[in-house]
């Protein structure tokens, strides 16, 4: 089984030179640290740069520059400043090429559910709406059963929905998944889980690629 | 031309009960801190404040909601803050929470003069229950109405006597877009300089966006989340 940051640095594979990419809270940002030698990326942060650096050194943390997740954060060579309408005008415009988000629920069709849990405090959708409904390439990173060991990959979400048809691809610990008209298809699996364990852990139609493969790195 | 006012006390004086607020600032990042603290001074209260974030318990917006100040909340996310949980669950506070970039975007079409605009964020979700929607192009899209608000109140780094305004960093964010939407704006900045000293390629918002500029005081600039790296 993949360990999170193994499922980080798989999705980190997907990503391809000169690539924009918006990067959520949690395994999604970690991608940042497998980034591919010779790939040449922008990360966006959606409440208003392009161009994201790594934490500052301590004693360097600046309160006016922070990330989505209100961390602070630097810039790079070349990064750009941007006012939040503008930022939602870029992602809604498609000119982000690829998404990374952590979802709760993600069913066969590619609806996501990650906001909200009834009977829970409801902190808010964030800028995860406008995300999932314009980013023309989303990947979820995401754990593939949940702690009472029940299926993520579901037929229907049992969740608030986020977003309808928008996941195109998804990474767990135990394996790659695309989604197209049959549902969820495995295209390569953790190198020591069986097939048989994944679709027992799958609750969602799924199909296995004939051209199935373990993942490397 | 000189909308200068002497400080925050005298730039929110008319801000009363039952007003509808935009406040900049993304989380404590580019928040207006002074006209907060005069606002929880003068008390006005049944408040509808429109912000991406409702502040920390003891800082931004937070402090209005301790002093009950605050009728209804609108914002993408309300995540950090225990009072604005307890108020919510008790049912003293309204909650309306809307997709971030919706939210900046009825800020822009406010100061943009357009009443509606079209998004597909919320589309088949909750947020869509009642909205008028409309397809374009095989793809639906949700009908949102421009914001109205009595005042927006932003924070901005420079600013001018004329209220052209300069922002830094990320602490920009949402104010340039409520600057422009308020019916009033008031800004605060940290720098207060004479008409012609701001390079004009350089202005983020124009200052006929702006009525009231005052030098904000004593910035504390709270950092939410201090995260750094080891040194190499």
């Amino acid at each position: 089984m993949l360990s999170k940051e193994q499922i980080a640095q798989r999705i980190a594979m997907e990503l391809k030179d000169g690539y924009y990419v918006n990067l959520g809270i949690g395994i999604p940002t970690l991608v940042a640290n497998y980034i591919p030698a010779g790939v040449d990326v922008v990360l966006q942060s959606e409440n208003g740069l392009l161009g994201m650096g790594p934490f500052p050194f301590e004693g360097e943390e600046n309160a006016d520059l922070i990330n989505a997740g209100k961390q602070t954060i630097t810039t790079v060579n070349g990064s750009a400043f941007f006012d939040s309408a503008m930022s939602f005008g870029m992602i809604r415009a498609g000119k982000v090429d690829l998404t990374v988000l952590g979802a709760m629920e993600v069913n066969d069709k590619g609806d996501i559910a990650n906001w909200k849990i009834p009977g829970k405090m409801v902190k808010g959708m964030g800028g995860a709406m406008d995300l999932v409904a314009s980013a023309k390439n989303i990947i979820v990173a995401m754990q593939h059963v949940n702690k009472a060991g029940e299926s993520k990959l579901l037929k229907e979400c049992s969740l608030p929905i986020t977003g309808l048809a928008c996941v195109k691809k998804i990474v767990t610990e135990l394996g790659v998944f695309n989604i197209n008209e049959n549902g969820f298809e495995l295209i390569e699996k953790a190198a020591d889980v069986s097939v048989e364990y994944i679709q027992e852990k799958t609750e969602g139609r799924l199909t296995i690629s004939s051209e199935l493969k373990d993942i490397t790195f | 031309m000189n909308k200068v006012v002497a400080n925050a006390e005298d730039a929110i004086k008319d801000i009363e009960s039952g007003a509808v607020l935009m406040l900049g600032g993304f989380g404590l990042c580019g928040i207006p801190e002074n006209c907060i603290n005069a606002l929880v001074k003068k008390g006005s209260d049944k408040l509808t404040c429109i912000s991406n974030n409702a502040g920390v318990d003891d800082f931004g917006i937070g402090l209005l909601l301790k002093t009950r100040q605050v009728k209804k909340m609108i914002a993408s996310y309300v995540g950090e803050n225990a009072e604005f949980e307890r108020q919510l669950l008790s049912g003293e506070l309204e909650v309306e929470l809307i997709p971030q970039g919706t939210l900046a975007t009825r800020c822009m079409a406010a100061g943009y003069g357009m009443p509606a605009i079209y998004t597909p964020a919320g589309v088949g979700t909750e947020v869509a229950i009642g909205k008028e929607t409309r397809e374009f192009n095989g793809k639906t899209y949700l009908m949102e109405y421009a914001f109205d608000a009595d005042f927006a109140i932003v924070k901005a780094w420079k600013g001018d006597v004329h209220g052209n305004l300069i922002f830094k960093e990320t602490a920009r964010n949402f104010n340039p877009l409520m600057a422009m939407a308020g019916k009033v704006t008031i800004a605060e900045v940290e720098e207060l300089v004479p008409a012609g000293e701001l390079d004009p390629n350089q202005i983020h918002t124009p200052g006929i966006y702006v009525h009231r500029i005052f030098k904000g005081e004593n910035y504390e600039k709270r950092i939410e989340q201090r995260t750094t790296r080891k040194p190499l």
